[in-house]
């Protein structure tokens, strides 16, 4: 399977990336070559395999649902690269 | 200033014969002298030596010393240590606090370790080499020209240098182990889960692991036991027992261990001069009166492929909190909500961490799940039942760390592949999550350090660190200093 400079234009809108069309025209080629390799998983034969997304034996570990605070509003906003009293401020949505 | 080990140093602080503040002041002068090797994105001068003073109080006050009181460490550039800056070698996360303490760096604080700096790495983890950072490369300790391997890089290089003498890393798919090979010191990943990623950077959280790197194998042990363990801040870590390590490593011997040789880490393409030395040390091993067992393992080629759909995939899921809104870069030129996103990312993402989060997007977009994901997971079951079945017959499966040398600085930048197959070795026990050392066994014919990687069965990192001790006691790279 292979990606075209469209296919890339289309998944950079997805992943919120921006390209210029040189920049484009080389992660296609570079995608492609990494599928290529990829290509190689068709040769393991895999019928009837569970597909493994836990990897040690501990599943749905919980805890008590309590209410706790670990970081202050403060603390939260510290990196903010905008802020507004006690909120995130960032630039409107509808124009 | 130089020790055999953290147990000399420790005696000596001990006896009285030094003092945290000459032992810290030493290792800051060390580290100021190696500025031009780019090893360290930040300092902690004054706070290392605020430490230093206050442990050598505590000391004098007659107190409990902890178990790793005053040893000198590093942390790599993506572990949380509050009121510390935290930038994964990134421009996004540029100017970037930590606000709270790693698990690790909290356990670590309370047995008395004394935090040196933060080191290089490549961006977000992203790397095999270390040039994938924003500040810029690192050089290789034994051959300036070439690279000390990634993504902990500036981790192995400050330990070879005796800069620290013990750095945290990170380890997805050989992050830890790939330069600990590069830079002849050791460099353990655990079982998936054995210590907790709280205040880890996520990359891939389905193989993340935070991982050490120690010039021997007790100092390695050490930390280990005062890090491993269940921590409820995060779900992933494993309730299993810690164990005594030093203990575990003691009753390991040679005589009668079943070592497993198998064929796929042995392919014609591997380095003759690399393959030279890791069979040396196969053989001190087997005069040892090691068993040589040979195993049928799938190809490593299949886990590269299965390690960067799923790898990527993650990626592109744990990067999207990289948005501008909340923390790290927002690009000036944001007027409205959709381009602060756009912008900031675009700005703010280096080459190869843009390439990963694009591929990880495309194997996870709509119509390619089955093709890509799910198939790359069926793999990686496929591995990790051959592996269960490998250790049914043998101790550990034994390998080389990396299939070259360290390579030139520059040379595999053009072609992401190529510098992806670097880690051919090590990503398989990444992809079936059991624990694997890399130990230094000696140099090529020209000069650079060549490691052998250890796979054990799960939670069995004790009998992986006696096994990686006696090999490095039979191929004598212990450093002597």
């Amino acid at each position: 399977m292979s990606v075209t400079k469209e296919n890339v234009a289309y998944i950079a809108e997805l992943a919120r990336l921006k390209f210029t069309d040189a920049e484009q025209e080389k992660m296609t080629s570079e995608l492609n070559m990494i599928l290529h390799y990829i290509e190689k998983l068709n040769e393991v034969d895999t019928e009837g395999v569970e597909p493994l997304s836990t990897i040690h034996d501990q599943i749905n570990v919980l805890r008590a649902d309590v209410e706790h605070t670990p970081l202050s509003n403060e603390e939260a906003l510290r990196n903010a690269p905008d802020k507004q009293d006690r909120f995130f401020k960032v630039p409107k949505v509808i124009g | 200033m130089q020790f055999h080990g953290y147990q000399d140093l420790r005696s000596r602080l001990l006896s009285g014969e030094l003092t945290c503040e000459q032992v810290i002041t030493d290792y800051l002068q060390r580290i100021e002298s190696s500025r031009d090797d780019n090893i360290f994105t930040a300092v902690f001068h004054d706070e290392a030596m605020a430490r230093a003073r206050e442990l050598d109080n505590k000391l004098q006050r007659g107190e409990e010393p902890g178990k790793l009181f005053g040893m000198p460490i590093a942390i790599k550039d993506n572990i949380s240590m509050k009121g510390a800056p935290l930038s994964c070698a990134s421009k996004i996360l540029a100017g970037y606090e930590s606000v709270y303490d790693a698990t690790v760096i909290e356990r670590m604080l309370a047995e008395d370790a004394i935090f040196v700096g933060r080191t290089n790495m490549d961006e977000f983890a992203m790397g095999s080499s270390n040039e994938n950072s924003a500040i810029g490369p690192v050089p290789n300790p034994y051959d300036k020209t070439r690279v000390p391997g990634g993504s902990s890089g500036g981790s192995a290089a400050a330990v070879a240098g005796d800069l620290a003498m013990v750095a945290l890393g990170s380890d997805t798919g050989g992050s830890v182990r790939q330069p600990a090979g590069f830079c002849n010191i050791v460099g353990l990943k655990p079982t998936y889960g054995r210590i907790s990623r709280y205040g880890l950077v996520a990359f891939a959280s389905s193989f993340d692991q935070i991982g050490l790197l120690a010039a021997n194998c007790d100092d390695a042990a050490l930390v280990l036991g005062v890090i491993a363990g269940k921590d409820e801040h995060d779900a992933t870590s494993s309730h299993h027992d810690v164990p005594e390590y030093d203990t575990t490593m003691d009753h390991v011997s040679i005589e009668g261990l079943r070592i497993g040789v198998p064929r796929a880490f042995f392919p014609e393409s591997l380095n003759a001069d690399v393959a030279g030395v890791v069979k040396a040390g196969l053989k001190k091993l087997e005069e040892a009166g090691a068993e040589l067992v040979e195993i049928d393992l799938p190809e490593s080629d299949y886990a590269i492929a299965a390690y960067y759909i799923l790898v990527t995939a993650e990626a592109s899921s744990n990067l999207a909190r990289f948005d501008g809104a909340r923390y790290g870069y927002r690009s000036p030129d944001s007027p409205d909500l959709s381009s602060m996103y756009v912008n900031s990312r675009t700005e703010g993402f280096g080459a190869e961490v843009k390439r990963r989060i694009m591929l990880g997007t495309y194997v996870l977009s709509a119509g390619y799940y089955d093709t890509y994901y799910k198939k790359a997971q069926q793999v990686r079951r496929v591995f990790q039942d051959k592996y269960r079945e490998a250790f049914e017959k043998v101790d550990v499966i034994f390998g080389p760390t990396s299939p070259f040398p360290p390579f030139g600085i520059g040379d595999k930048m053009d072609n992401p592949l190529e510098m992806y197959l670097a880690d051919v070795f090590t990503v398989p026990a990444s992809i079936v999550g059991m624990p694997a050392i890399s130990v230094p066994v000696g140099f090529d014919s020209l000069g650079l350090p060549v490691g052998v990687h250890l796979i054990c069965n799960f939670f069995e990192e004790g009998k992986m660190l006696g096994i990686a001790r006696h090999l490095q006691t039979l191929c004598q790279t212990v450093p002597s200093n």
